[in-house]
């Protein structure tokens, strides 16, 4: 690893303006993705502006029909929350299956998000339950949000503060993951609510993606039957040592089979 | 240079550390705790596992920095002061629950950890999954897994001691 400078705001606005004075700073939570990188030197920065001491990014609440969690809550904290279990089941399932117990007790959900990599949980439940990503200057539709492979629509110096996610009537998710590393190579969250009906695939693709050929079968006939009839096309999936694009492609439906099943 | 305050072990360390440097680092190369093994450096393998205010962590993937203020456990930090080993040490020493012994500390440590923070007990199957973050390439795991299904019963005082669990 090069060497960093290493800062600790104390609030959103301190964050912003250490990251905004030093255009090659970045922000680090858990540092489970970032640290990974800095040790391969595929990232040099000159700082990291560390999140984790900022309150008003931490902590799960309901407000209406909504949940609202902090960027810096750990995926233990989710996996285990009452009050994610009772609103969206579904959630504290995918935030217990991600990675193993240590990266679950570092890992957080803003971090995740925000470095979108193809091959992690949570983009699929932020673009499957349609939830809206708050940020140090705006709110964003999970639709406008993940653009490509490791690529979001957050500016440069902008922080992922919390996310909110509608409650809907009901959700599920599955994933094929990698026995080794553990991340997903196909996996599909799918619900239905007050964001409409929406599947949302993972680690099939360069980017997490929505499959509106299930949505439409879904929206037609609400089965695992349903959306077993729906082929997902090869074209631009993964392709890699762990798996072809065809493979993945099967997977899709596999999963997305699964995760109708597991909404009920 | 940042300097960290953290206690390891119930003693209370300040210490001058690069920005860069990992909690590992600090403890085997500063604090000569060299209990806490560097195995796969990629947060894989789980031998550099220690617990952070008693949650179990890669300490390969955690800055020394980010443990500021922060009280951490390691292998050397389970026996009592008199020598006494742990019941989960002790488990692991009567199952023949490793070989080559590298992975083994970050075992201990994982397994501390997941039998604390489950005290309705687990099954072999919630053990085995509980595991994950711990690679071990002698044992097949099988004899880890007795180990721990043991040293639970005694963590949650179900039996008194492990040679009376493997009877």
């Amino acid at each position: 690893m090069y060497d960093f400078a290493y800062h600790k705001p104390a609030s959103v606005a301190d964050a912003v303006k250490l990251l905004a004075a030093d255009p090659d700073a970045k922000p680090i939570s858990g540092g489970h993705t970032l640290l990974p990188a800095l040790k391969h030197r595929l990232n040099k920065p000159s700082a990291l502006v560390d999140l984790s001491g900022i309150a008003e990014m931490k902590g799960i609440r309901r407000e209406g029909n909504s949940l609202i969690i902090g960027a810096l809550t750990k995926h233990v904290e989710v996996a285990k929350s009452d009050v994610v279990k009772a609103a969206i089941p579904a959630l504290a399932y995918m935030a217990s299956h991600i990675g193993d117990n240590q990266v679950r007790n570092r890992g957080t959900i803003g971090g995740s998000v925000s470095n979108n990599d193809p091959a992690a949980d949570y983009p699929a439940a932020v673009l499957g339950l349609g939830a809206t990503i708050h940020t140090s200057k705006r709110k964003i539709a999970a639709d406008d949000f993940f653009q490509g492979m490791f690529t979001t629509a957050l500016e440069e110096g902008e922080i992922l503060v919390a996310i909110e996610f509608p409650i809907p009537e009901k959700a599920g998710y599955a994933k094929l993951k990698n026995p080794a590393s553990r991340y997903v190579m196909a996996g599909a969250f799918i619900s239905k609510g007050p964001a409409g009906l929406r599947v949302a695939i993972n680690g099939a693709g360069p980017c997490v993606f929505r499959q509106s050929d299930m949505e439409a079968a879904l929206g037609r006939n609400w089965s695992a039957d349903a959306v077993a009839g729906v082929k997902q096309s090869a074209d631009g999936l993964n392709s890699d040592i762990h798996g072809s694009a065809e493979y993945r492609a099967h997977l899709v439906t596999v999963m997305a089979k699964r995760a109708v099943a597991a909404a009920g | 240079m940042p300097q960290v305050t953290l206690t390891v072990n119930g003693k209370t360390h300040t210490v001058e550390v690069e920005g860069r440097t990992l909690l590992v680092e600090l403890l085997r190369e500063k604090l000569r705790l060299t209990g806490t093994h560097v195995g796969c450096d990629t947060s894989q393998c789980g031998a550099c596992v220690v617990h952070i205010d008693g949650n179990s962590v890669k300490s390969c993937t955690t800055l020394a920095v980010m443990a500021d203020g922060a009280s951490v456990t390691t292998i050397e930090g389970l026996a009592a002061a008199d020598g006494t080993l742990h019941p989960m040490q002790e488990a692991f020493r009567e199952y023949h629950a490793l070989q080559c012994g590298f992975c083994t500390p970050g075992m201990v440590m994982s397994a501390v950890d997941l039998v604390a923070k489950n005290p309705q007990g687990l099954s072999e199957q919630e053990i085995r999954e509980g595991l994950e973050g711990n690679l071990c390439r002698c044992t097949g795991y099988h004899n880890i897994v007795k180990a721990i299904a043991a040293a639970q019963d005694v963590m949650h005082g179900k039996r008194t001691s492990i040679a009376a669990a493997a009877e």
